[in-house]
Parts: structure tokens; sequence; C-alpha cells
């Protein structure tokens, strides 16, 4: 059935897992029919889509260097596209997103802008500049441009900072879904989350990492998409709901001000009463209900973290050439553009379904023991994900008393709109692939980071490629593991802190990268400046508003990466112009890359 | 003016005009949220401002990028700086 080249074949062997996909759909519908519980449908949904992406990676396992770093340079770029969009598609996008944009409307639309524009970013000032250079890390970039293992360490300390703190929220949202489907304790369902993790990664690094990245972008696209289509086309509001939910946005609006939110105020002894973490609406959907420069700084710490963030980067490392490399980000952002466009969507179709009294799956305005009675509300209330309580004493639901946590909206929707429960298991593997998606790039990053550029680069140059390769896999278990106990402590929220992330990989390395590419005169006492004075800069300025500082310009504690930043390029440009200018290898080196053709700067070995 | 000094100031124009477009649409527009959103244009029904937000900038993006690829390729064939197949 496959002859020739795994390679060659990419598109028989993911259609076919595709349509298989689609069967195990089928048979679980069937299954549902039969009378199979929601319990074992869950538990399939997980288990099987798990096991898949074990098998893909225990198939890719490799003992080769430039396997193992960069998937042997060979990934086509449509797929490539793919792997990326899985890559950055997280915990964050996929369950976390609608909920945001769910409850604080057009302010949380801006990490849309944000998380998409960056990518423009990333395709015309770095992608292709780094794939020319060759590099296995980023850190190997800098190390190499600047010139010394000070800014080697630099970027990576940089590069470990930002991605640890994104690792752990998605191991957190892998143990959330783990401990929903499977029916097991959350700090048990973390360790299972990461047991996953590492089997997709640890056997064939790079090249593991992204034939599951693909296998799960897969999954997770067709887990967003059909319950949008669906509960759109279930409700009447349109069969293509992206074009035809203005009537239904519009609604929402009326029904907020026929509920009276904005006017009725929840007190703070009721607010007592409601658990950590849920929040009711009080934000209208669709109106402009921020600032212009609080929605503008929160879309551009995204765009230049998203710019800076290890792992999106080194996925276009993988890619053939610089011409794919450059075509391949527009891939990656075609398939990310699925999703994300689909978002609003889902909080607009979820919203409207909670509310509005015509439609049957309306709760707001029942008695509240009608509501208590619902059995999606049973379960979600023990989930601890939803709550409801008759503050005003009159023994009607209104739109202030129902409190709902942003993770719920993309996964109970399905049921609250009265899909049946093959979706909501379906949504679990999709969510669980995002979040995994995201991790194992993440984790190998870390990993590599600390392998290539700390062991192999500055402790042991020597090191044959068996060794080195144990080295990165025992790293690699290491990270995981601390990872997950972070992710058990559950100190920040999903969505907080990938946002944190972003702004501590802007802080530290969106201009040492930029410039190295865009400014031959940067040299390696500036970058070192830059990345440890920016990094510092933003860190203490979260510090600072965490413990009570009312902070300047309204940069809050999700756009600290901007006073990270400004400090980084300062310090970069005082500093590079202080000191001696780089040397002419250096120079010549910067030309180099500036052009596609020719050799890399760093051969395929090294 | 040597070729690589050429093609460099090519492809750094070529970066202005997308990063100017860029600005626009990430920046720009964001501005004036408010008047977007009484503006009377309203793509399928949409306020502008919501609309531009969920699908607009987004979709414009994604052009913009393949644009960009198939104008820096241009660029490269014309200085014969492109990279020979399977290199």
């Amino acid at each position: 059935m496959f002859k020739g080249k795994f390679i060659d074949n990419l598109p028989k062997i993911y259609g076919t897992y595709t349509g298989g996909f689609i069967v195990f759909i089928i048979l679980m519908a069937i299954g549902e029919q039969a009378g199979m519980s929601a319990k074992v449908i869950g538990i399939c949904f997980v288990a099987f889509t798990v096991l898949i992406y074990a098998l893909i990676g225990y198939l890719s396992r490799t003992i080769q260097v430039d396997a193992y770093y960069l998937a042997g340079r060979q990934v086509p770029t449509v797929f490539n596209g793919m792997a990326t969009a899985a890559d950055w598609m997280s915990g964050a996008s996929f369950v976390a997103m609608a909920g945001g944009i769910y409850f604080k409307g057009y302010g949380y639309m801006a990490l849309l802008v944000g998380w998409t524009g960056g990518y423009v970013l990333v395709a015309s000032l770095l992608a292709p500049y780094l794939r020319k250079f060759g590099c296995y890390t980023v850190p190997d970039f800098i190390g190499t441009r600047y010139g010394g293992n000070l800014a080697r360490l630099s970027a990576v300390i940089v590069l470990t900072v930002a991605s640890f703190t994104y690792v752990t929220a998605q191991i957190n949202a892998t143990g959330t879904i783990a401990s929903v489907a499977l029916d097991i304790p959350f700090n048990i369902a973390v360790y299972v989350g990461l047991a996953s993790i590492l089997m997709c990664s640890m056997l064939g690094g790079m090249r593991a990492v992204t034939w599951t990245q693909v296998a799960q972008y897969i999954v997770l696209i067709i887990a967003y998409l059909i319950p949008v289509f669906w509960i759109s086309n279930k409700m009447g509001a349109g069969v293509f709901p992206h074009l035809m939910l203005a009537d239904e946005v519009a609604r929402i609006a009326e029904l907020e001000s026929q509920f009276g939110l904005g006017s009725i105020k929840n007190s703070a002894a009721d607010l007592k009463q409601v658990p950590k973490g849920l929040s009711g609406i009080t934000k209208a959907h669709a109106e402009v209900n921020t600032t212009p420069w609080k929605f503008i700084s929160l879309a551009v710490c995204m765009m230049a973290g998203t710019a800076s963030l290890p792992h999106v980067m080194m996925r276009y490392f993988t890619t053939p050439s610089v011409k794919a490399a450059r075509r391949s980000v527009g891939w990656s952002l075609f398939f990310i553009f699925l999703l994300y466009s689909s978002a609003p969507m889902l909080a607009t179709l979820s919203k409207l379904s909670l509310m509005d009294p015509n439609l049957a799956t309306g709760i707001i305005g029942k008695s509240i023991s009608e509501v208590k009675a619902i059995d999606w509300y049973q379960n979600w209330n023990q989930a601890n994900l939803m709550f409801v309580s008759d503050f005003n004493g009159n023994g009607t639901l209104e739109l202030n008393e129902f409190f709902m946590g942003g993770k719920a909206v993309v996964l109970a929707t399905p049921e609250i709109a009265g899909l049946p429960y093959v979706i909501s298991g379906l949504v679990a593997a999709g969510g669980m692939a995002a979040a995994m998606s995201t991790a194992d790039g993440l984790v190998l990053a870390i990993s590599n980071a600390l392998s290539h550029d700390i062991y192999y680069k500055m402790i042991n140059p020597k090191a044959e490629t068996a060794k080195r390769l144990l080295i990165a896999r025992i790293l690699l278990v290491l990270i995981g593991f601390a990872g997950a106990t972070i992710a058990a402590l559950e100190i920040q929220g999903i969505l907080g802190s990938v946002i944190w992330a972003f702004d501590f990989a802007m802080s530290g390395l969106f201009f040492p990268l930029v410039l190295g590419v865009w400014w031959k005169r940067a040299n390696a006492q500036g970058a070192v400046a830059g990345m440890l004075g920016g990094l510092a800069a933003g860190s203490a300025y979260l510090i600072a508003v965490r413990s009570g500082y009312p902070g300047f310009l309204d940069i809050t504690q999700l756009t600290f990466g901007i006073v990270g930043s400004v400090v980084s390029l300062v310090l970069m440009i005082v500093v590079s112009l202080a000191t001696k200018a780089p040397d002419a290898a250096t120079q010549k080196m910067v030309d180099d890359v500036r052009v596609p053709s020719g050799k890399a700067i760093l051969g395929r070995q090294h | 003016m040597s070729k690589q000094a050429q093609h460099w100031e090519k492809t750094r124009g070529l970066l202005f005009v997308t990063l100017a477009i860029w600005f626009v649409f990430s920046i720009g527009i964001f501005l004036f949220g408010a008047e977007m959103e009484a503006s009377s244009i309203r793509p399928f029904g949409y306020p502008l401002s919501y609309y531009m937000t969920c699908q607009g900038s987004l979709g414009i993006f994604v052009i913009l990028i393949f644009w960009f690829a198939g104008r820096q390729e241009k660029i490269d064939e014309e200085f014969g700086f492109s990279e020979r197949e399977d290199d």
C-alpha cells in the first residue's frame, strides 16, 4: 500500500489516518446508540488517540543527530505548517481561549489578533534567515552569530524561563482533560498526561514530535470544528457559522440588556460563595469594552512573543530549504486561522445556548431547582467548573447568578447544546491533542537547548553521538517531571501562564534575534546585555505588579513584556555601540545569512 | 553597488511594505475600535470592530504572508540567489 519513501507517501498515510479517525468516531456514535456509557466513550477517545501518537513516536525513533534535532530537514511545507499549527495551538488556544472571549469579549480578542499577527513577523524578520543559518536550536543561532559561551548561555536562560512557564500550563491542561475523561484525581492525571507526552518525543526527538504533531493537528481541528458547525446548524443559526452569526451576536446584546448586564452587581459577600476560578458574565459580548491602548498593548506583546518563542521557531529549521521555510509560515498561519476564526463563533453559540429563553437549552430565567436537576449541570458542578446560587432569593436563575470556569466553555458546550456524548469525547481528545503537541514541542526545545548548547557546545564538545542523544533523552524526562510537579501545584490558570510565557520570551529574545539578522553592528556584549537586562526588567516589573505596585502606562501583568523588551532594545543598542564592532568574519556570516543560496552556516552535523 | 547589496536593498524594501500592511491591520485600525463599532460598514452583518478581530485581520495576515513569500522568491530569483532544488 505504501511503497517507496515515507516522505513521498505522507498525503496517503495521513489521509488513511484521517479516514480511520472518522470511522472511529462513527463507531463510537454507534456504540453510544447501543448503550455505551459516557464514561467508556470518554476513555476510548482519549486512550485510542494517545496510543496512536505513542505508536507514531515509537516508529519515528532515531539514533541520528540531525534526525533527532531537525527531523532530517525534510519536512514538506504543508506538513510542517500543520505540525507548527499543532505545536502552536496549545491547551490555551483549544480549551481556554473561547472561554476568555466568552467572559471578556472584545478585550480578549486582542489575543486572536496577536497570536496570528505575530506570524507576519516570523515570516518576514526571522524564520527564513534562521533556517539558512542551519542551527539546531535558537541559542545555537545566538551563540554562533554573536560568538561566545556567555551569549549562548544567556539565550538558554531566557528560553528555559519562557518555555518552562509555558509547559507547566500545558501539562496542567493535559491533566485536567485526563482527569475528567478518565475519571482519576488531578494530581495523578498530571503524570498520566506527562507519560503520554514523553512517549511521543523521547525516542525520536524532533522527528517523532513532527509526525505526532501532524496527527494531533488533524484530531484537534476535527474536534474543534464539528461542534461549532453542528451547534450552529442545530440552533438554526446558519449552515456556515463564521459568516452567518451576525443575528446571534445582535441577539446576545439584546438579551444582555434585558437581563440587566452591568446594572445588577453581585455583592462581595455573595461572590465569596463562588468557587475559585469560576466567573460570571460581566462584560458585553461584542461591544468595544476596552481602551485602544489596552487592546493594542496586549496584541503587541503576543506578536513579539510569537516571534521569540523557541519551540515555534525551531519548527522552521526542519524544512528542506529557505524558500520552504517562508511558505511554511504561511501554511502554519492558515491552519491556525481555521481554529482561531472559529473560537469567537463557539463563544457566541455557547453563550446564546445558555442565555436565550427561546431555546430549549437556555437556563437563564428557569427556576434554580430545575437548573440544579439538569444532568450536565451536576457533572460540571462536581468537576468544580459550574455553579449557580440564588443570591436574590427569587427562586429564578438570573444572569448574574450563573458561574462557569473558562475551560468549561469548550469542554461543556456540546453537552449543554444537547449534542450526543460522542462529541464531548471527541472534544476531550482534541484538547488532549492540543495540549500534548505543544508540551512536546516545549519540552523538546528546553532539553535540546540544554543538551546541545550547554552539554555539547560548552561542557563536552568531544562527546560521541550516542552519548549526546542519551543526555538529550535524560534531560527530556527530567524536565517533563519538573514541569508536571509544578503543574500539580496549580499556581496560575492556563491562559494566564501562557500569556506570561510570551512576555518572558519577548523581554529576553525578541530584539537579540531580530537585530542579529537585521543589524550587523550588534555584538556579543550588546546581545548579552539585551537578553539578561530585558529578562530581568520584565520579571522585576511582573513581581512588582503582583505584589501591589500600581504600574505605569496601564502596563499590567499580562503585558510586562513591553517593559522588558524596551529595556532590552535600549541596552542592546547602547552597549553594542559602546563596545567593539563584530569582526569581519561575523559580518561576512551575517551577509551569508541574508541570501538563500549557498551552504548553511552550520553544517548538517555539528 | 554589488549584487548582494542590491538584493538586500530590495529585500529591505519588501520588509518595510510588509510591516506597514501588518501595522495597519494589527495596530492601526484598533486605535479606532469605537469608530469601527459605530461604522455603517458591517461585513456579513457583524459590527466592523468585531469582524476585524474575529476574521478580518487574521485572514489578511494569512494572505500577506503568502504574498510576501512570493515577492521574496521573485527578488531572490532576480539576483540569482535562489536555492537549487534539493540543496
